[in-house]
């Protein structure tokens, strides 16, 4: 299977590989997928509280090549986008950007459900806050 | 890293052709051009000529008789000619055939293909190391039993199966014994007769003959074996395949044989030694690596590791532009699902999804072998960086307690 540039750039050289405080109010965690599919991705968010901006983003990802890329490329599309931008991402778009072959869309979709887990994680940490 | 450095490492993919073996073919591309069953005139004698000469290489390579040879498109096709071919010679015998659940897709996806047209198939499981049970096979067998179809050695594994206990229990009970031997043989001693074995697919490509071609030995005396024919035609090989044969392809095949023949003491004292040394080398330098099935009746040349808490694929990518191996991982298939012979072993879905096979060969050297040790814990190395389950498990959590979100 031959790859595109971006998704081979993004697996060798990921972007945002880490670890956020999951304890801070600010942090939203999202855990998705399972060991058994072969597939586990973790992506986090910090958020400013006052804008809503997402001022950092982190991933760790068990998985394929197209899943690794996939979450590099997501932590660095979320940086810098507001929560409510950030659910608006549509897998679609990762696809398109790491020209995905077929077998591989499943790698985006759990980005995407990653995202918006993180997200939602965000929102009721802060909900139960306020 | 290099990228003119190229390490192959899927020899049980497939293996390179011999220098050798290719020389010994070219003349029958053009020079000497004839097909084997043109029976007058020297260009069709000189083909027969050939294929007999490669015949009997390559029943030397097995100890049974050239006639007991039958020249197939390779080792699918033998599987399918000697399963469909007993299942239809044997109708009024009966209809049930035991194999097992690791066996490789051309045998089982035939056994599928009868269960439809009214087979009864048992399909034995193997244990923790990948053995079938004897038992468990003497006590399948009825009275209905017409063919029991048992792989010497598997293709992700390299577990060699007592063949010679089934080929007893086999004679016990009157019952036909086929092997599929695409893996054993060039590269362990494989003779059927000795073991009870009446029938056995094989093939060229995988002991460094060319493409193509391969074998399915069929007993000739005691008992006398008769496949049915899968193929309309011309009648060759004995009426049981018919097709004008592969005459450079069984040229290649024969020397292949003789190769194989003459080198393989010298060959698995050296490929087992390098497996070793790529085995010992990787759990030296990693933590959490396991050897996959197992290691006491297990060919010389290879082995199925699991990396715990890294995808196969995913490990692969890190090395793949210099080092060729294989993965049980989901993801170098379009199913999605692991590999079903680890899974057979007991293997949870999670070290299937981590386990790399490395085959090792004839153009095998060591530095090879140390380059790939280096290369692919340092792949795996930044897989861990990367695995929220390795930092998990590194920090203590249960993974059998996390509620994975599965997808």
């Amino acid at each position: 299977m031959a790859y595109s540039e971006k998704l081979l750039d993004h697996f060798k050289n990921p972007k945002n590989v880490g670890t956020l405080d999951k304890s801070q109010n600010n942090v939203g965690t999202g855990l998705v997928g399972a060991p058994e599919c072969g597939d586990v991705m973790r992506l986090q968010i910090e958020v400013d509280e006052d804008s809503g901006v997402i001022k950092d983003a982190k991933f760790k990802t068990f998985g394929c090549g197209s899943a690794i890329a996939s979450s590099s490329l997501a932590t660095e599309w979320l940086k810098g986008k507001t929560i409510d931008e950030a659910v608006a991402i549509d897998n679609m778009a990762i696809v398109e950007e790491l020209a995905l072959p077929p077998v591989k869309i499943h790698c985006s979709v759990l980005a995407e459900d990653a995202i918006k887990s993180a997200v939602a994680d965000y929102k009721e940490k802060n909900s139960a806050a306020k | 890293m290099s990228d003119q450095k190229l390490i192959y490492l899927d020899n049980n993919a497939t293996t390179p052709t011999d220098p050798r073996v290719v020389e010994t073919m070219l003349p029958f591309f053009h020079e000497i051009p004839g097909n084997a069953a043109s029976r007058n005139h020297p260009f069709g004698w000189k083909a027969e000529e050939a294929v007999d000469y490669a015949r009997e290489q390559i029943s030397g390579l097995i100890n049974v008789d050239p006639k007991e040879i039958i020249f197939t498109s390779g080792a699918t096709e033998a599987d399918n000619l000697g399963i469909k071919g007993v299942y239809e010679m044997y109708a009024r015998k009966g209809n049930h055939i035991i194999t097992c659940t690791t066996e490789h897709k051309a045998v089982l996806d035939t056994c599928k293909k009868l269960e439809k047209q009214g087979a009864q198939v048992t399909y034995l499981e193997v244990d923790s190391e990948g053995l079938v049970n004897l038992e468990e096979l003497e006590a399948a067998i009825t009275d209905k039993t017409i063919l029991v179809s048992i792989m010497w050695a598997n293709n992700e594994t390299g577990l060699i199966q007592p063949m010679k206990a089934i080929g007893e229990i086999c004679e016990r009970h009157g019952v036909l014994l086929m092997s599929d031997a695409t893996q054993a043989v060039g590269k362990i001693p494989v003779d059927p007769k000795a073991t009870g074995v009446h029938l056995m697919a094989f093939t060229s490509h995988k002991m460094y003959g060319p493409k193509g071609v391969g074998a399915l030995f069929v007993n000739r005396k005691n008992p006398r074996v008769k496949v049915t024919a899968q193929l309309d035609g011309g009648g060759h090989e004995r009426g049981m395949r018919s097709g004008t044969l592969n005459v450079p392809g069984i040229v290649g095949f024969g020397k292949a044989a003789e190769l194989a023949r003459k080198e393989m003491q010298s060959e698995t004292e050296r490929l087992s030694k390098l497996r070793d040394k790529l085995e010992s080398g990787l759990k030296n330098k990693l933590e959490e690596v396991y050897i996959n099935g197992s290691t006491n009746s297990r060919m010389p040349h290879v082995t199925n590791i699991s990396f715990k808490h890294v995808e196969g694929e995913g490990l692969m990518m890190t090395f793949n532009q210099n080092i060729a191996v294989s993965s049980g991982s989901a993801c170098t298939s379009a199913s999605l699902e692991p590999s079903y012979v680890l899974k057979a072993l007991g293997l949870g879905d999670d070290l299937a999804h981590s386990s790399i096979r490395f085959s090792l060969g004839r153009f095998t050297k060591e530095e090879d072998i140390d380059y790939a040790i280096d290369a692919v814990s340092k792949g795996v190395n930044h897989m861990r960086d990367l695995s929220p389950i390795w930092e998990m498990y590194k920090e203590g959590i249960d993974l059998d307690s996390v509620e994975w979100a599965e997808h």
